[in-house]
């Protein structure tokens, strides 16, 4: 399992890279199993605060509400995936990107966890 | 076992000119239809009766029915209905009742549900109820609905949010946001109850109430009941029972005097109808005095009294500050029939002894698969217990691989992925009607899968071997969904 260390984390299992582009991580895509399904609920140019929904992931097991891990604007949206849910199993990091932001305020990504602090959160709740 | 043979489509079995039924020649003038509502190319299959009566009876054995084996199908209380209950709804004097008759004649059917009415207040303790919603998800829309009415009544117009724990039905959140109510989820502790501190942090003068479901879906009982009402009744909050896991309760234990305040009830899996046949349902709402203006209506009450000539006029009535109706007409009356009519064939002893055979039955499966299968919440549980599909040293093997193997003993498999909390979730629900024996052929059974999974964990990815179709493609058939034929 990868949990790449550019990146900031979420007890949602939400990944924000620095330059404010969100997406899902590789345990929350292997906990979903087969994505199915991937609606993205905020338009470019909405206006998100920290925590709010920003798309709905469903797999053949489940169905996961996604939050903004920062507020801010929404500047683009992943379209694509719309038609290739699978990109959310293959590649989380990359392809299967959900929006990018425009951070209001960096400092709320200073209360998220870095990737070691992720991978013993990942670890603790696989016991 | 069926034979693993393609069954063709309707549509396939379809000849040119052949036909069920030949109508006779007509005697009356034509009256054509609307030539533009006129197809010549609708492709409806043309097949004889007896290739429908074929057809359809063999489909029907590729099924899976409580009446063919075990459906421990967790969450559902899959138990066997006795047929007599089906065999009562269906007696001319109920079936052919018409809903818009005058109340005068149909006094027969106002008393069963005004009885109905007064037997489910009595095994839940609770002083007013509504036989108006459809089934179990309506019954909660219903009762937050009445929470929502309440606060307003009362003029504590800022309370909008509902508390709703991680081990909660799906349902119950959905229910308070259909509602218009911002949903809290508060976890669950070590133990599979509610996080109190958690409770606490989220119980000020915005709460609405609390949807509690109990026992919960890890099927135990709440262990800090009684201290998690009275934080939310402290707080101004009212206490939602979701009573779809009543089956664990009947004869023990009343809700009403637990100290929740409105309750639905699933009359469809606790009371005698079969649950999952895509309905009818029907889930009455039971709530507290403080609640009982609010109930949608029309109830059935006594109009007048019996005298020494004449019994109880019954008729219905709004309560008066009614959320109003919910429901077309009267509910699901045949339903209720069937749950009047087990009610009163059981008796009070007989649903104790329902709720003490169904907790007995959980308890002696999860005993006998704890060895072989973590059990992640270990205590003594009620109705249902809910196991982990996943050992350390077979890390392929899943839950679903588990499900399907189980198919190949004739068993139904118990729902998985369900609830979240658990990995792997296993959520085993044998109720009452099983035997000993059937509960052995069912526990060798998952020992023997679990055995597999480690020495043979292929014979499990591709499971089911002996059943009409193997294993689906449940990727492609939600993304490729085709409904159609041609």
């Amino acid at each position: 399992m990868e949990f790449p260390a550019d990146l900031k984390y979420t007890k949602n299992d939400e990944w924000i890279r620095a330059d404010g582009t969100v997406g899902v991580t590789d345990y929350a895509q292997d906990q979903l199993s087969d994505v199915v399904f991937v609606e993205i609920v905020v338009s470019e140019g909405d206006e998100v605060a920290q925590g709010d929904i920003i798309a709905t992931i469903e797999s053949v097991k489940a169905a996961a509400d996604v939050y903004a891990p920062a507020g801010g604007k929404v500047v683009a949206v992943n379209e694509a995936l719309a038609d290739t849910p699978e990109a959310v199993n293959e590649d989380p990091y990359g392809k299967a990107w959900l929006i990018k932001l425009e951070i209001a305020d960096p400092a709320e990504l200073d209360g998220l966890m870095d990737a070691e602090a992720y991978e013993a959160y990942c670890k603790e709740r696989e016991e | 076992m069926a034979m693993k043979v393609r069954e063709p489509l309707i549509s396939e079995l379809s000849a040119p000119g052949r036909r069920g039924v030949r109508f006779p020649e007509s005697d009356v003038p034509a009256s054509p239809m609307p030539k533009d509502l006129l197809r010549a190319d609708l492709p409806l299959p043309e097949v004889s009766e007896v290739d429908v009566v074929r057809h359809y009876t063999r489909l029907s054995h590729f099924n899976h029915a409580v009446d063919i084996n075990f459906y421990p199908l967790g969450s559902c209380t899959m138990k066997y209905n006795p047929k007599i209950n089906e065999a009562v709804s269906r007696l001319p004097g109920f079936a052919h009742l018409h809903p818009l008759q005058p109340e005068e004649t149909a006094q027969g059917a106002l008393r069963l549900m005004y009885e109905l009415q007064e037997a489910l207040q009595e095994i839940t303790g609770f002083a007013a109820c509504s036989l108006q919603p459809a089934a179990g998800a309506h019954g909660e829309l219903t009762g937050v609905h009445m929470i929502w009415a309440y606060h307003q009544d009362r003029g504590d117009t800022q309370r909008n949010k509902i508390l709703v724990p991680d081990s909660a039905h799906g349902t119950n959140p959905a229910s308070s946001a259909m509602s218009g109510f911002w949903v809290v989820e508060i976890p669950s502790d070590e133990r599979g109850n509610i996080d109190l501190a958690a409770l606490k942090a989220e119980c000020d003068d915005t709460v609405a109430g609390l949807m509690l479901t109990n026992p919960n879906t890890l099927g135990l009982f709440e262990e800090h009941l009684l201290e998690v009402i009275e934080t939310v009744h402290a707080a101004g909050g009212l206490v939602y029972g979701d009573g779809a896991n009543l089956n664990a309760l009947l004869g023990i234990a009343r809700p009403g005097e637990l100290g929740f305040d409105v309750m639905h009830l699933n009359l469809h899996k606790t009371f005698a109808t079969p649950h999952g046949g895509g309905g009818p349902g029907s889930g009455p709402v039971v709530c507290a005095p403080h609640l009982a203006d609010f109930l949608p209506g029309p109830v059935v009450v006594v109009k007048e009294e019996a005298t020494d000539d004449l019994p109880p006029l019954y008729g219905f009535r709004m309560p008066p500050k009614s959320i109003g109706r919910v429901k077309s007409f009267h509910g699901h009356f045949g339903v209720m029939v069937k749950a009047f009519a087990y009610i009163m064939m059981l008796g009070a002893g007989g649903l104790r002894q329902v709720a003490e055979d169904a907790v007995l039955n959980a308890n002696y499966l999860r005993v006998r698969l704890q060895d072989a299968y973590h059990i992640p919440y270990n205590r003594i549980c009620m109705h249902e217990f809910v196991a982990e599909g996943r050992w350390k040293d077979a890390p392929d093997v899943h839950a679903l691989d588990i499900a399907k193997r189980l198919m190949d003993f004739g068993f139904h498999p118990p729902t998985n992925y369900f609830p979240l909390i658990v990995h792997e979730a296993l959520m085993i629900e044998p109720t009452e009607t099983e035997s000993k024996e059937t509960l052995d052929a069912f526990a060798e059974a998952m020992l023997q899968i679990a055995g597999e999974a480690h020495t043979n964990p292929e014979v499990l990815h591709s499971a089911p071997h002996a059943t009409p179709f193997g294993r689906v493609d449940e990727v492609k058939a939600a993304k490729e969904l085709i409904l159609t034929w041609e």
